[in-house]
């Protein structure tokens, strides 16, 4: 591990908004080093949703990091988004057990009602839709994951409906 | 915490669990979990309280039982008794059947060949300790090996009986575990690093997952092991993003260990000392090889380098590193508790031990199983398994997710071992084991595969960069029935370039999906392609005066 470096001037956070303390005891945590990216940029996912170019910036002058560096790791890594993510988020499995067991029709068929693809959230910003590479609930398959609660043994129909769900609550 | 306190410990823990007239064991892995299986467990709870059993009965959240499909899953200790499919509402029933005769609608035999054919040494404790307390770990003779690396063997002599045993790399590539662990150990540093593989890339395998949410201190302790058999004072668990219950377990089993000096400095009291991080993956497929796991340890863009240097010589921050994956390092508690030749009497010539595979896809019992090496498909998938649903016939076997091949039915006899998966063009994996009948086109299957190794591929090199991107191309065109027999030809070309100039195991396995179903089903491209006509009906196959000029 390289040594860690001396004491530097605080970089200040984009605003006074109280979560950039959180990243920035990520930061702190990890003595401020550049091996801490990716551990700061998890903080700041989890903490705001998605990394920002603001968001960039400062983890890229805390830890002293170029900004190009930055973005190359932000993209290159699926996990991490640019955009916020609407305001219901469904995860289909595309797994190899999942694929066989029907998961591209589940896709297709939400892709057809709401005019979504894989990546998209809907204009109204109230459904995102992603794509897994494997949930890791082959046993299950298929499987898809709406709103962290993960549903196994799915038919197109059953996920529409699952969908269709968070629109009945909200009109409520 | 001193060796003859770690004594006192687990047989306090035995003691305890003594007490207790007997064990309601539910599964609380990721599986389960999604079958509702924490639900079970407060019904469970709320059940034994209910009849002012709570001195009796214990409910215990266990790791995973093996057969996910019948979700969620109990195993009632002394009884031996295993339920399978139970809701919150059988919970009632369940605790009356413990004094009176067991619920037989949910009954689930221990003695069909799902259960009987396993032999268990990473998942033994799997189902039977709980994964979120040391104590119970401890209890099973958890750390023993520890112990006794640690009170009576050199680092040498760790070393010769994990060479011993024959173990064998469980990542996939099948590396002798001892050679690499040698390798490590003479290398020169000022420091050295071991780190554990857990970034489970492949699609439908989640053994590692299972491993680390059933029982997390085994990974941990055998990790030590090999941190005091190659001089090693840092450890780094590199985890998928994806696995979150696994992440918060192995937290918490570090956060466990450190607390009764397990880890730490001066570990029971020696001289060695040994600290472990976690570092959390972020979702690239890449990084399960090795050089592109340690650049993305070091914060950078997870792009692989050229080896050598190999990371035993230099490895993180250039400093001799030992990878490792989930499952090897599991198997090392095993080995030391039991010595090498024990483990090598398990298994072929070549692959000693057990491998634990991912079930899945159109087989009966999906699941996860551990199975002795040498075991036929057959009897994975027929026996174990339970053969193909809906009465359907088997067309094949997928091993080694995007590295590997499809393995006919003419191979079925099989022995399932490094080599014999190797010889038929598929390789052994990390242990993904998808059943195929025939309603799968395996040109389709071929195509998403390809489609993962494109999408994956990190871009440093041009054949895996870009000749994934045309290998995909043509099986586009194959299975939308627009090709002709020249881009059969010229597929197979590609692929010859695609494996042999490819910088990393990414780009010189990502032809082998497509070359085994070459090799196997020809005809089916063929029928693709002069027929016009997909065999298994998958295929949207376009008409020829539908295609634009």
């Amino acid at each position: 591990m390289p040594p860690a470096l001396i004491e530097r001037p605080r970089v200040a956070p984009p605003s006074d908004d109280k979560r950039w303390r959180i990243v920035e005891g990520t930061m702190r945590r990890h003595g401020y080093q550049p091996h801490a990216l990716i551990e700061t940029l998890h903080t700041v996912q989890e903490t705001f949703g998605y990394i920002d170019e603001d968001a960039m910036r400062f983890v890229a002058q805390s830890l002293r990091v170029p900004l190009s560096q930055v973005y190359g790791v932000v993209t290159f890594y699926h996990f991490f988004t640019l955009k916020p993510q609407g305001e219901h988020i469904c995860v289909v499995c595309l797994g190899t057990a999942c694929y066989i067991k029907g998961a591209p029709q589940i896709l297709e068929a939400i892709e057809r009602t709401y005019g979504v693809q894989p990546g998209e959230t809907t204009k109204d910003g109230k459904l995102s839709l992603l794509a897994a590479r494997c949930l890791g609930a082959c046993g299950l398959a298929p499987v898809a994951v709406f709103d962290g609660q993960v549903v196994g043994k799915l038919s197109p129909e059953d996920a529409l409906k699952q969908i269709r769900r968070w629109e009945n609550d909200d009109g409520r | 915490m001193t060796v003859d306190e770690l004594q006192q410990l687990a047989v306090k823990e035995q003691e305890e669990k003594q007490r207790y007239k007997c064990c309601i064991n539910i599964c609380v892995a990721t599986g389960c979990i999604m079958c509702g299986s924490d639900r079970v467990k407060e019904a469970l709870e709320e059940a034994v309280k209910e009849r002012g059993l709570e001195k009796e009965v214990l409910v215990k959240g266990v790791g995973c039982l093996g057969l996910c499909s019948a979700g969620p899953m109990i195993y009632i200790e002394p009884d031996g008794i295993i339920y399978h499919k139970v809701s919150p509402e059988d919970a009632p029933a369940i605790v009356q059947g413990l004094i009176s005769t067991p619920v037989e609608r949910l009954i689930c035999s221990p003695e069909m060949p799902f259960f009987k054919r396993q032999v268990k040494i990473v998942m033994e404790n799997s189902g039977i300790i709980d994964p979120e307390r040391i104590e119970d770990y401890i209890a099973v003779g958890g750390y023993q090996g520890l112990v006794k690396v640690l009170t009576e063997m050199s680092p040498s002599e760790v070393i010769e009986e994990v060479t011993k045993s024959g173990l064998r790399g469980r990542g996939g590539a099948g590396y002798p575990t001892g050679l690499k662990w040698s390798t490590v150990a003479k290398a020169n540093g000022a420091r050295k690093f071991v780190v554990c593989n857990a970034d489970e890339g492949d699609p439908g395998a989640y053994m590692d997952r299972t491993v680390l949410e059933s029982d997390p201190h085994r990974v941990i302790e055998g990790m030590v092991i090999a941190a005091y058999a190659v001089g090693a004072q840092q450890g780094y668990i590199y985890v998928r993003a994806e696995y979150p219950l696994a992440i918060r377990r192995l937290r918490t089993a570090i956060r466990q260990a450190e607390r009764l000096n397990l880890l730490g400095n001066n570990i029971l009291g020696t001289t060695f000392s040994f600290h472990i991080e976690l570092r959390i993956g972020a979702g690239a497929f890449v990084c399960g090889e090795e050089t592109a796991l340690i650049a993305s340890i070091e914060g950078k863009r997870g792009t692989p380098r050229p080896r050598p240097p190999y990371p035993a010589e230099y490895g993180l921050w250039g400093y001799p590193t030992l990878i490792n994956n989930v499952e090897t390092f599991a198997n090392i508690p095993a080995i030391i508790r039991n010595g090498g030749s024990w483990f090598a009497k398990i298994g072929t010539e070549k692959s000693k031990g057990t491998k634990v595979f991912a079930l899945a896809g159109r087989v009966v019992n999906t699941g996860l199983i551990e199975v002795p090496m040498g075991i036929t498909l057959r009897e994975i998938v027929f026996d174990i398994g339970g053969g193909i649903p809906e009465g359907k016939k088997f067309k094949a076997v997928q091993t080694g997710g995007p590295s590997g091949g499809c393995i006919p039915e003419q191979f079925l006899d099989l022995p399932v071992d490094y080599e014999s998966l190797t010889k038929v063009g598929s390789i052994m994996g990390s242990g993904g084991m998808i059943v195929m009948d025939e309603t799968s086109c395996m040109v389709d299957v071929a195509k998403f595969f390809v489609e993962f190794c494109m999408s994956e591929s990190c871009g440093k090199c041009v054949p895996c960069r870009v000749g994934t991107s045309h290998m995909y191309e043509l099986l586009r065109r194959i299975t939308n029935g627009i090709a002709t027999t020249g881009d059969l030809e010229l597929l197979e070309e590609l692929c010859d370039l695609v494996k042999n100039a490819s910088l990393c195991g990414l780009g010189q396995t990502a032809p082998n999906p497509v070359l085994s179903t070459l090799r196997y089903f020809r005809h089916e491209y063929e029928a693709h392609i002069l027929d016009k006509n997909c065999p298994a009906g998958v295929c949207a196959i376009q008409r020829l005066e539908e295609v634009p000029a």
